[in-house]
């Protein structure tokens, strides 16, 4: 619960960041498993872990997963803790239940969870030998996604970190764009088409669809960050020869575009080119942004920490909708990978890492912004208190991405004062 | 270790948040890791609750497993207190807190804070979310009250001349199935027969509430899944009598308005039954005629799964062709149930042996929790909510309690609504080869939006014995007729599993190779039904 206030860095104006420490409200890690796992159609992701795991995988991916869920949680016991039993036997049988009942499994995430760490089960180890043992049909593969280490979308950069040493070398000669982050598939097409058009590639998406079909990295490729929150996963890349683009991620018109002509420089191709191949699109997304602009303009938001998306969403909404910001509070803030978009927020502006809750809720009741952006735990009794919310799960979980999403994007925003608006109950 | 796709119930310490957000002035600090705060959200999502749980976590993350977390628990405690000032302060850790073993109960107790702090042994790897609850309310209860107990052998003094009897509502809880609406029901029940509300509780009650318990006359079980435990430590401690019978049903709520009188010394022979009770008429008159023999199979917590049965059987005239639930601690109760209805009781917490036995059984309808409505869509066949696990849905806007009379006349609305109509059933029967009007249909008053979606490999898992021969053993020895196949699918989907079996069983025992149209209706008339 106490305050470091960092001094400004020198040169550029970037904002100054608060740093709290405190109870936080966010997900663990594991919570990324509810995307990656529809995101990977080959992999399967067993958590190794306790009951309130399985409780909580449940409860944040709703059970309103029809099909059967290409995750499960493998519940430490009594039994387990005791010595009574040997944890990596139970393991090893858990595992062939699961790749019984799922033949067409070709990748296992073994997922490690705040209970695994405590206990200190090597998972890695047991990733190898599950590997050796299922060497003809299943790759294993290990992460831990407690919350001891990882929060909310940490989860997907602890996952897909522990793909890239499998990653096949590109050769030496060849090169390459890498787009880092799962995207819903019809922005990855979207993305596609427009790289192409541009005669940028060969590119590939890391997560690919199938775990089967991993993604070359070499020193020829060149990393493009589609999500903020892959920190660990771009360093190991870069470890790997690749070379990091710097840019504003693709949210909004502006910062997708940016976002391309960053791949384009790295290209030789002009931003001239960008403009004028982006030009229908921007067109379309400009058109329907304007209708959002009159609605959102002028009214005041906050950003309780959740997804790191926080900071790349206020600078969209603040520079191409109008919108004033209050606060904008992230759980962590990357500053190599959140430069370009610090630089691109209003001079002022309150830029807070991590969460002391009960003294943000505090500032957020006296501040009484017009929009609230938390989690669902909060929602509804912010709600109750007077104060429009929206649910920052949905920004993780819809395409928001790229110029076709652009509108749609500002739509989530303006929904709940529409609504708040129209309702006269 | 023990693999779970989905389970039905959480960790202990989520019984213990429910007994705190049950109640006004009670205050739970949780020693939990970062990530575990996301059980608020059952709360404010789930129940809608326009307002957080009296819950502060401690969300330690692994630099501060490096340094103190005794001193965080603290820091927490004392942060909780000066922020909220409750009146009673329970104190309790998730699974990993436990691991590293701070002792946060004790670490609370020696604050010296100026109200009850109470401790809560939660044990993580063993117990699950309704212990939780039963524990932490019997905790909570014993921790205020033991102090207050009479001395052994003095007798309770007797009801002053002209009180009515005064009785405790004891178990009806946040994220509870229909509590809410329960109580309301069950208080009005009360009042008909001459009975007055002391307390109920946890829900809506404060700590000085709980201080009024023994001024009751007795203490109705209205939950035992959350109320057992306090229910047997007030009967000895104090005196007071438990009405145990849960008023689910017509049945049942005349048992419980006669034990009441019995524990009440009130005569309730004469009490007429209430105007308003339609489900006894409704089960009677012709139409519903079409429910007779319908199988049903049933799972949820033992109390909803025990009393659905009884419904079912003797007041809607269904078969029960399945009972069980995933509460081992009450498994005694539904194994002598379903010895009274014929059937293998099913005690299981695993998801997928719950969904096997369902698709085995061929039920025409699920009375089951949400994970039961999801096998049952899977399966194609309709299903009724009657038991936690809960969702949104199970906490409707209108006024709909399970209990008394009121709660039977929504027990025949909501389990009969999900099934087809008499009438239709009998043209689908008769008219199954029209293509737009088969039993794989949604229910006309259904519309077409609520498909029941028996998608083909939904119906192929759960009918596999539909592979000619996989039942019969040898597949060589026997094969069917296509005309026998085609005759085979006219049979209504939830029988023809059972036709198909007995059909193959029949064939095999007189050394039938090619099961023809006329050994399907030899067998039929040999298995009868």
């Amino acid at each position: 619960m106490s305050l470091v206030s960092e001094p400004k860095q020198g040169g550029c104006a970037l904002p100054e960041i608060t740093r709290e420490r405190g109870q936080r409200q966010v997900f663990c890690g594991l919570a990324g498993i509810v995307w990656l796992h529809r995101k990977i159609q080959d992999a399967f992701f067993l958590v190794v872990g306790s009951r309130t795991c399985a409780h909580l995988l449940q409860s944040a991916a709703g059970v309103m997963i029809f099909a059967e869920p290409r995750f499960a949680t493998a519940i430490l016991q009594e039994r387990d803790l005791a010595g009574m039993a040997d944890c990596n036997q139970e393991l090893d049988r858990v595992v062939a239940d699961v790749l019984e009942r799922r033949p067409d499994i070709k990748t296992l995430f073994l997922v490690g969870s705040c209970p695994s760490e405590v206990i200190k089960l090597d998972l890695g180890k047991a990733a190898e030998r599950l590997s050796e043992r299922y060497s003809d049909r299943v790759q294993v593969i290990d992460y831990s996604a407690s919350g001891l280490e990882t929060t909310f979308t940490q989860g997907e950069d602890a996952c897909l970190g522990a793909l890239v040493p499998r990653l096949p070398a590109l050769p030496s000669i060849e090169r390459s764009l890498l787009v880092l982050g799962t995207l819903p598939d019809v922005v990855e097409d979207q993305f596609r088409r427009l790289f192409e058009a541009l005669e940028i590639g060969p590119v590939h998406f890391l997560p690919p669809r199938q775990a089967s079909e991993l993604p070359p990295v070499g020193p020829g490729t060149s990393v493009l960050l589609a999500q903020p929150f892959l920190g660990e996963t771009a360093r190991a890349l870069h470890k790997r020869g690749a070379a990091l683009l710097s840019a504003p991620y693709p949210f909004g018109v502006e910062g997708t575009l940016a976002w391309l002509k960053a791949a384009a420089a790295a290209w030789g191709v002009t931003p001239e080119r960008v403009d004028e191949v982006a030009a229908p699109a921007v067109a379309r997304a400009r058109r329907g942004l304007e209708h959002y602009r009159e609605q959102l303009a002028g009214k005041r938001i906050y950003f309780m920490p959740d997804s790191q998306l926080e900071i790349p969403l206020a600078r969209f909404l603040q520079r191409e909708l109008g919108m004033e910001l209050v606060e904008v509070a992230s759980p962590f803030i990357d500053r190599q990978l959140m430069e370009p978009e610090l630089a691109l927020l209003p001079e002022g502006v309150r830029v807070t890492e991590g969460q002391d809750l009960e003294t943000q809720l505090d500032r957020v009741r006296a501040a009484r912004p017009d929009l609230t952006v938390c989690g669902l735990g909060l929602a509804n009794p912010l709600e109750a208190e007077g104060l429009r919310t929206k649910w920052s799960i949905e920004l993780v979980f819809s395409p928001v991405h790229g110029f076709d999403q652009a509108a749609d994007l500002a739509e989530l925003f303006a929904r709940p004062l529409t609504r708040g608006a129209l309702l006269q109950v | 270790m023990q693999l779970t796709l989905w389970s039905y119930e959480g960790p202990p310490h989520i019984g213990a948040m429910r007994v705190a957000a049950s109640m006004k002035g009670v205050h739970l600090v949780l020693h939990a890791p970062q990530g575990d705060t996301y059980s608020d959200l059952l709360f404010t999502m789930i129940e809608r609750r326009d307002s957080r749980p009296p819950v502060t976590y401690t969300t330690f993350q692994a630099r501060e497993l490096g340094a103190d977390t005794a001193e965080l628990v603290k820091d927490t405690i004392q942060a909780c207190y000066d922020r909220f000032s409750p009146e009673v302060l329970l104190i309790g850790e998730s699974c990993t807190a436990e691991l590293i073993q701070d002792q946060p109960g004790a670490l609370a107790q020696g604050m010296g804070l100026p109200i009850p702090v109470l401790p809560l042994e939660l044990p993580a790897y063993t117990r699950k979310e309704s212990w939780g609850a039963n524990e932490t309310f019997y905790q909570l209860v014993r921790g205020l009250l033991h102090e207050r107990r009479p001395a052994p052998g003095e007798s309770r003094p007797p009801r002053p001349e002209g009180q009515r009897p005064r009785a405790n509502l004891l178990g009806p809880i946040s994220l509870g199935f229909r509590c809410r609406d329960d109580v309301t029901e069950i208080t009005r029940l009360l009042d008909m027969i001459g009975v007055d509300v002391n307390v109920v509780a946890p829900l809506g009650a404060a700590p000085a509430d709980l201080l009024r318990l023994p001024e009751a006359d007795f203490n109705i079980c209205l939950y035992p899944e959350t109320a057992d435990q306090t229910c047997l430590w007030l009967e000895r401690m104090f005196g007071q009598p438990t009405v145990k019978t849960v008023p689910l049903g017509i049945g049942a709520t005349r048992d419980f308005i006669a034990e009441v009188g019995r524990v009440a010394g009130i005569d309730t022979g004469s009490i007429p039954m209430p105007d308003w009770s339609r489900m006894p008429w409704y089960s009677r008159s012709v139409d519903s005629t079409y429910l007779t023999g319908k199988r049903v199979f049933i799972f949820g917590d033992a109390t909803h799964a025990v009393a659905a049965a009884r419904v079912a059987s003797e007041e809607l005239g269904f078969t029960v062709v399945g009972l069980g639930t995933y509460a081992r601690e009450f498994a005694r109760e539904v194994r002598a149930a379903a010895k009274q209805y014929g059937v293998e009781p099913l005690i299981t917490d695993d998801y997928l042996e719950v969904e096997a036995r369902v698709a085995e059984a061929h039920p025409e309808l699920v009375l089951g929790t949400q994970m039961e409505r999801h096998i049952a869509k899977r399966l194609g066949v309709p299903c009724a909510v009657i038991s936690a696990p809960v969702h949104v849905q199970d906490f409707p806007a209108r006024y709909a309690p399970q209990m008394g009379f009121e709660g039977a006349n929504v027990l025949f609305d909501t389990w009969v609504h999900p099934l087809m109509m008499g009438l239709e059933e009998h043209l689908i029967t008769m008219f199954r080869e029209d293509f737009e009007f088969n039993d794989a249909s949604t229910p006309s008053h259904l519309g077409h939006g609520a498909s029941p979606g028996r998608a083909p490999e939904a119906a192929a898992s759960a009918q596999p014995e539909e592979t000619p021969a996989a039942a019969a053993g040898d597949p060589a020895a026997m094969a069917w007729a296509p005309e026998a196949e085609q005759e085979l699918k006219k049979i209504p989907f939830f029988v023809r599993g059972k036709a198909k079996r007995n059909t193959e069983r029949y064939a095999t025992e007189r050394g039938i190779q090619t099961i023809t149209v006329e050994t399907l209706y030899d067998a039929k008339a040999h298995f009868g039904r």
